[in-house]
């Protein structure tokens, strides 16, 4: 294991490697929120009347909300009349139409994060729709996917090309009044990725999307809709960096899944914003939304997130079991190093008979870090027989760091089973010198036991993405075992 | 030659002093037996000896093939050929004992600048030294030592020692826990490693393993010091007359 040049010993010497700042001229708009703000959001986007009235209900709404409290997290209050809600790379007025109109210095910035943005890189079989602070900015694959039917392109993109799906689709899953992120979020949303996946297509690839916040204190909110419908599936991975920088950032995303009938949808997730430096200074505050609803019947949806990132995590990837026999799946990895903080978990509500939903939760602290896992499993009268399986595990690495688990329970009727199992333990150092005694480094004794812990998790992701999440979680572990 | 010269070693736990001067040489190819009562610091001189960072080295020099053997993080030890057989083999839920024991073998060759061992070559070898240490099949799949028996745990400390091949081997109460024909087995296998070129230190408290591992020596472990050496015989000695018989006293009881 050592001796590939990706070992975790090479690995666990970098620091924040995706931390760079990318000299690009922005178009941003005056820091602050107000009516005006999300007119001028929506101006800039050539937007429908619709879709404004329906973000200026969002932020209307939002006036009236406060932010919640009631998490496992710590941070000090939020300016929001400090950030910039938009600011986008301003090389051309309109939205690059394809890769060559694309500014040298932005693929530059995509090469450094590894992303194949280039159409040579076709073989790597994935498609990847990259958001540059608050602009969708390359759709590769566009035209093999057209041809299958499969609509993926940037959320303003599809608002102007396909307006039926957007307008009968946003909202439906996370409504604007959902929570006080997600009504910020669909007040100023700036863009995001939208997929569609016709009837009975099997979507051939991976379809991925990178965001990066790159221009100075502005927040990220991009909106994310994918739709399967009738026996459609599709996989879709989502990758985020950002620089490097001493205060706090805002992302608060809202993402929202739909299957149909017989439809699948499998989104997998790899966070790895910037958790801020060892002292707890700087880092992104990662406050997202992401509901899927199964609607029709046998549909499916698997969430597998591995949340590395961050200085605070607060997201619950759910599922709205509404189709009878339709499935939820929860697959999470959250770490928490220095002075990280995540509150993540996932809610199933089971709605449909029959329905069926797996929980499978690994929580590993270090240092300072302390993660919540927060898990609800909600069971109405009418999901007569169904089922759910929850398994949460957490790994403590040192004394200082905590984990924490708070699952809510509620069945409304008799003939369904829940299942909850827990455990923590903890990395001693008897374990790594029992490897080190056999001639294993404690950078690799430590990577080798927090993938035991973890390869349920991992097993979930798609192949690329399990290599990279295996590194990052060494990169972010580095040192919490001495 | 010399593998293993040990010179006034002295060492530590928190303010506790439990080793007080030993001194040892062992050349290549003998079998040292260490003996002792209970507390006496049998296990503390294997584990310094491994390179455990809890024990805090107080004074003494350890020569390993001639070098500063004390100077080496543990994994370095291993990787020069140290092979302890703990007497608590640790469990690691979550990563196989395969995988494990790969990891492990090809640190090791790679530090031998041997080339790494594919899958196949893995389990041809893995197959062999299980047979002769009449390992099930299922051990090597499970997690590393997790829900083992006490009997399982020792055999499956010898069955890496055969893998890993060691120069130096310390055994560290191997032989309790293990039912008659298991005690058999795993000596059998002890046996079949050793050869001119590799030396053990076989540490425990009953006459009955060195029947079968027959030792070049034996040493009587007391408060931190070596307070008798001799021949083979002298297990037999203690066998019969108790530490008593030597005039030496459980830790308990000579305080
Ligand atoms: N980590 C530790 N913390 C405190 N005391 C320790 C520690 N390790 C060893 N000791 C003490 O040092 C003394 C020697 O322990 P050691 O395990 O070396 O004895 P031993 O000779 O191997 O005994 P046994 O035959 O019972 O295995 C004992 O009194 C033990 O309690
Ligand atoms: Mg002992």
């Amino acid at each position: 294991m050592s001796s590939s040049p990706n070992s975790i010993e090479t690995l666990a010497n970098q620091e924040y490697k995706w931390g760079f700042v990318t000299d690009i001229e922005a178009d941003a708009i005056p820091r602050g929120l107000n009516e005006d703000v999300v007119r001028l959001i929506s101006g800039k986007k050539n937007e429908p009347e619709w879709l404004l009235n329906w973000r200026l209900k969002a932020y209307r709404h939002w006036l009236t909300m406060v932010e919640p409290t009631w998490a496992n997290v710590h941070y000090a209050k939020i300016d929001y009349q400090d950030i910039i809600y938009y600011a986008a790379p301003k090389s051309r007025k309109d939205a690059p139409k394809s890769l060559d109109e694309i500014d040298p210095e932005l693929l530059k910035t995509y090469e450094k994060l590894g992303i194949p943005l280039k159409e040579q890189e076709l073989l790597a079989g994935v498609a990847v729709d990259a958001v540059f602070d608050s602009v969708s900015v390359a759709t590769t694959f566009k035209e093999k996917l057209k041809g299958l039917g499969i609509i993926f392109c940037s959320f303003s993109e599809a608002v102007q090309e396909h307006p039926e799906l957007v307008k009968k689709y946003l909202g439906s899953v996370v409504p604007t009044s959902d929570n006080f992120f997600a009504a910020l979020n669909s007040a100023v949303f700036s863009d995001g990725s939208f997929c569609y996946v016709p009837k009975g297509v099997r979507c051939p690839m991976e379809l991925s999307t990178y965001f990066r916040i790159n221009a100075k204190d502005t927040g990220q909110f991009e909106r994310t809709l994918i739709v399967a419908d009738e026996g459609a599936y599709v996989s879709y991975l989502e990758g985020c960096t950002a620089p490097m920088r001493d205060t706090n950032q805002l992302h608060a995303a809202v993402v929202e899944l739909v299957a149909l009938d017989n439809a699948q949808i499998k989104y997998s997730t790899v966070q790895n914003w910037y958790p801020g430096d060892k002292e707890g200074k700087g880092g992104i505050y990662n406050f997202v939304t992401k509901r899927g609803a199964c609607r029709g019947v046998n549909s499916k949806i698997s969430w597998t997130q591995v949340e590395t990132g961050s200085a605070i995590t607060w997201k619950y990837p759910s599922c709205l079991l509404m189709g009878d026999n339709s499935v939820g799946e929860f697959y999470s990895v959250a770490v928490t190093n220095n002075y990280q903080q995540a509150d993540t978990g996932t809610k199933m509500i089971h709605i449909g008979k029959n329905t069926t939903s797996t929980i499978v939760s690994k929580g590993i602290s270090a240092g300072h870090g302390q993660n919540t896992y927060r898990g609800g499993v909600k069971i109405l009268k009418s999901a007569t027989g169904a089922r759910n399986y929850s398994q949460c595990d957490s790994m403590l690495m040192g004394d200082k760091c905590g984990a924490h688990t708070f699952p809510y329970l509620e069945v409304k009727n008799t003939s369904s089973q829940v299942e909850h199992e827990a455990s923590t333990s903890k990395i001693g150092e008897d374990q790594i010198f029992y490897c080190r005694q056999r001639g294993i480094s404690t950078e690799d004794a430590v990577s080798m036991i927090v993938h035991g812990f973890c390869k349920e998790v991992f097993r979930e992701l798609p192949m690329e993405f399990a290599v990279e999440a295996q590194k990052l979680l060494g990169i972010s572990l580095e040192g919490s075992v001495g | 030659m010399a593998l293993l010269e040990i010179k006034g070693l002295e060492a530590k736990v928190g303010e506790r002093q439990i080793l007080n001067g030993i001194d040892l040489t062992v050349n290549a190819g003998e079998v040292h037996a260490i003996m002792g009562p209970n507390g006496s610091g049998k296990s503390t001189l294997a584990q310094v000896l491994a390179g455990r960072e809890l024990y805090q080295v107080t004074g003494g020099q350890v020569l390993y093939d001639g070098k500063d053997l004390l100077a080496m993080p543990p994994e370095d030890r291993a990787r020069e050929g140290i092979f302890l057989a703990f007497q608590y083999p640790v469990e690691i839920p979550g990563v196989s004992n395969m995988y494990f024991l790969k990891a492990a073998l090809n640190t090791v060759r790679k530090h031998r600048g041997l080339p790494e061992l594919d899958a196949m070559d893995f389990l041809n070898l893995v197959r062999e030294k299980m047979k002769l240490m009449e390992m099930e099949q299922t051990l090597l799949n499970r997690p590393v030592n997790t829900g083992f028996s006490g009997g399982e745990k020792k055999r499956n400390e010898i069955f890496q020692m055969a893998v890993l091949e060691p120069r130096l081997a310390i055994l560290d109460e191997t032989d309790s826990g293990l039912d008659i024909d298991a005690l058999r087995t795993v000596a059998g296998g002890v046996n079949a490693l050793r050869s001119p070129e590799r030396s053990m230190v076989v540490v425990t408290h009953y006459q009955r393993l060195l029947n079968y591992i027959v030792p070049d020596f034996v040493h009587v472990l007391s408060e931190g010091r070596i307070v008798k050496s001799g021949g083979k015989e002298l297990a037999l000695q203690l066998e019969e007359s108790g530490y008593a018989g030597l005039g030496i006293y459980d830790e308990g009881e000579a305080a």
